[in-house]
């Protein structure tokens, strides 16, 4: 189990009390806000102005419908992070979240110095009692900061979602992985299949027991061997 | 058995002596082995460290001091057993600041009095026209970069908070930022400075070394629990360090080291090369500029860490209102350097003292540093010049 579920996740102004894994189903699970329940976070947290930072326009239009599901309705993204911080301090947000993968995230740490563009102070979510909350987030891949005298209660719903979005995100990335390789594959064991029945005069049902009984036999995977057969017949070309 | 440690770097040529410890065999030979994870932003790895997802890393010099007195962000405890390399940074202006420069110089602009005081010219002639302020660019608020930047300019009366605009860039973002005007000039490491020069968008002003002429650039950094838990291992890993910093430096395998390290910093072994070598090409005309104090790896033993830098880096912070002076931050600040661990891996203490320059730092203005007596140094930059009162412009 790793930090992200381990962790108890606690969502304000709502039914849901578990693990960040339980609010992970739940946010897959729910399309929407139930009739008549309040939005996650009270009425008050919908007038959060909160921008995302993510160079993946997928996984952030991804987030921003999580949020706006969950009632905030002021959502704003940046894909393109040349000048930043102007553009942060132009849409003025509650509520910053960035990806790990953008290095323009040290752009962001600016602000917490004293400078004269900065227009009003600004704290990171995260203090020293929730190392478990940042562990999560960097273990999804995400970073919160918010800006001026927000409560930090007030947020948790918002990274509690965006965490279980990332991880959501990097799931279904690897789950398109897998599924790319499978086809490649696919398609690698039906060339040596080709071969095969060319070669040795088989059928196709045959040349497949054949390519399976070796991989069997080598304690190997039977695209391996597929893989071994094409590249043995490049050579006696 | 191989002990296995996930090390952290961003990718610039500082980080030598990890990836030559990891790439050369010096750390197999000390029962190590290297997992080198690149990243992106000094927040991750900072933030990586902190929570063990880290075992070491690449770091800024003032980030573990400022991690240690929990500024900026989460305070955890970090130390320093291992310099990896003291200076390496360089000062890029574009083609038509330094026109304005010299035009507003009263000596030979290469000299940092002299363009310092150029500078507060020019931002007063700028601010009489109603021109735009001038952007510098820099890595980290807890950087070198930073600190140079400010240090130069306040030695010429240029308040860096009021008469320009300090940015953070991520390095891969600064030639870029330079060519299209987003900042006018910038700090930042190798190989940045010689791309923006080979780009054709910017003149090569100062090194790091004309500003500060000693100071730890980037360090090793973990956590104070950690070496506290692993001293063993710790040791081996300060002893691989510092065989691979000496290969390193060795012009004998220049060409070997440079190739390796231009594959994993994504950068030309050439550039590589003219960076370690401290010969830098400086305009775009194509004039180059030679200093053997340009990036120490190993000589003139850059790598054992030294207390004076810890200290004269929270003065950087103090000066620049980042920490309060307090006894307590001094003390805490004091202790991140940590010579004695490096000395216990090498098993000796040095056999001479540095003492050249005299305060092993030599900053190119102010008088000689003097860990001991912060609230003095400090003082002398409120009373005697930076600059008060205001040159007149010159036209």
């Amino acid at each position: 189990m790793n930090g992200a579920q381990e962790r108890k996740a606690f969502v304000r102004g709502s039914r849901y009390r578990g693990t960040a894994a339980e609010i992970v189903s739940v946010a897959e699970t729910r399309k929407g806000p139930e009739p008549g329940s309040p939005p996650q976070g009270g009425p008050r947290d919908a007038s959060l102005k909160i921008v995302i930072v993510d160079e993946s326009p997928i996984r952030a239009a991804i987030l921003e419908d999580g949020l706006r599901e969950a009632g905030f309705v002021q959502v704003e993204r940046i894909t393109e992070t040349r000048n930043l911080l102007a553009r942060i301090y132009a849409l003025d947000p509650d509520v910053i979240l960035i990806d790990l993968e953008n290095p323009s995230r040290d752009e962001l740490e600016q602000m917490f110095q004293v400078s004269r563009i900065v227009k009003r102070p600004v704290a990171m979510f995260v203090d020293q009692s929730d190392a478990a909350s940042i562990q999560a987030s960097v273990d999804a891949g995400v970073s919160a900061y918010i800006v001026g005298n927000l409560q930090k209660d007030r947020i948790k719903t918002i990274l509690d979602l965006c965490i279980s979005r990332f991880n959501a995100f990097s799931r279904l990335q690897s789950e398109l992985d897998e599924a790319k390789g499978a086809l490649e594959e696919r398609k690698i064991i039906d060339r040596a299949k080709g071969v095969l029945m060319k070669a040795k005069g088989l059928t196709e049902e045959q040349a497949y027991s054949l390519l399976r009984k070796t991989a069997m036999n080598e304690n190997k995977k039977i695209a391996d061997i597929a893989q071994s057969v094409l590249t043995a017949a490049e050579l006696f070309k | 058995m191989k002990t296995h440690l996930r090390i952290g770097y961003i990718p610039l040529i500082d980080a030598t002596p990890i990836l030559v410890a990891a790439d050369h065999g010096f750390a197999e030979a000390e029962g190590l082995a290297i997992d080198l994870v690149r990243e992106v932003s000094w927040s991750n790895v900072r933030d990586k460290l902190n929570l063990g997802l880290f075992d070491a890393s690449h770091m800024l010099a003032p980030l573990p001091v400022a991690s240690s007195l929990g500024i900026g962000h989460v305070k955890v405890p970090l130390i320093v057993p291992f310099t990896l390399a003291l200076n390496g940074n360089a000062i890029t202006v574009s083609p038509s600041l330094y026109n304005e420069l010299a035009a507003a110089a009263d000596g030979n602009v290469a000299d940092p009095h002299v363009s310092a005081r150029a500078l507060h010219r020019v931002v007063a002639d700028r601010r009489a026209r109603g021109a735009p302020v001038l952007n510098f660019g820099m890595t980290f608020p807890f950087s070198n970069h930073n600190y140079q930047l400010r240090f130069w300019m306040a030695a010429g009366g240029v308040d860096p908070d009021e008469d320009v605009r300090l940015v953070v860039l991520p390095p891969p973002y600064m030639v870029e930022s330079l060519t299209s005007g987003h900042v006018d000039c910038f700090c930042v490491g190798a190989p940045w400075n010689s791309v923006a020069v080979d780009n054709g968008v910017g003149h090569i002003l100062h090194f790091g070394r004309d500003i500060v002429r000693r100071m730890s650039e980037k360090v090793l950094a973990v956590r104070e629990n950690w070496a506290n838990d692993n001293p063993e291992t710790l040791s081996a890993l300060i002893r691989a360090l510092a065989k691979a910093a000496a290969f390193a430096e060795d012009p004998a395998n220049l060409a070997a080291v440079c190739e390796n390290v231009g594959l994993r910093i994504g950068a030309d072994a050439e550039v590589v090369s003219r960076t370690l070598k401290g010969v830098l090409k400086t305009t775009t005309q194509g004039e180059t500029r030679s200093s053997d104090e340009y990036i120490l790896l190993e000589r003139g033993q850059a790598n054992r860490p030294d207390r004076a830098h810890a200290a004269w880096m929270y003065a950087d912070m103090v000066r620049w209102r980042q920490a309060p002076l307090t006894a307590e931050l001094g003390s805490i600040a004091d202790n991140v350097f940590r010579p004695e661990l490096y000395d216990r891996a090498l098993g000796h203490a040095p056999a001479t003292a540095v003492t050249d320059p005299p305060d092993r730092i030599g900053a190119f203005a102010g008088p000689d540093f003097v860990p001991a007596d912060f609230a003095g140094y400090l003082e002398s930059w409120r009373t005697r010049p930076p600059g008060r009162p205001r040159l007149t412009v010159v036209r």
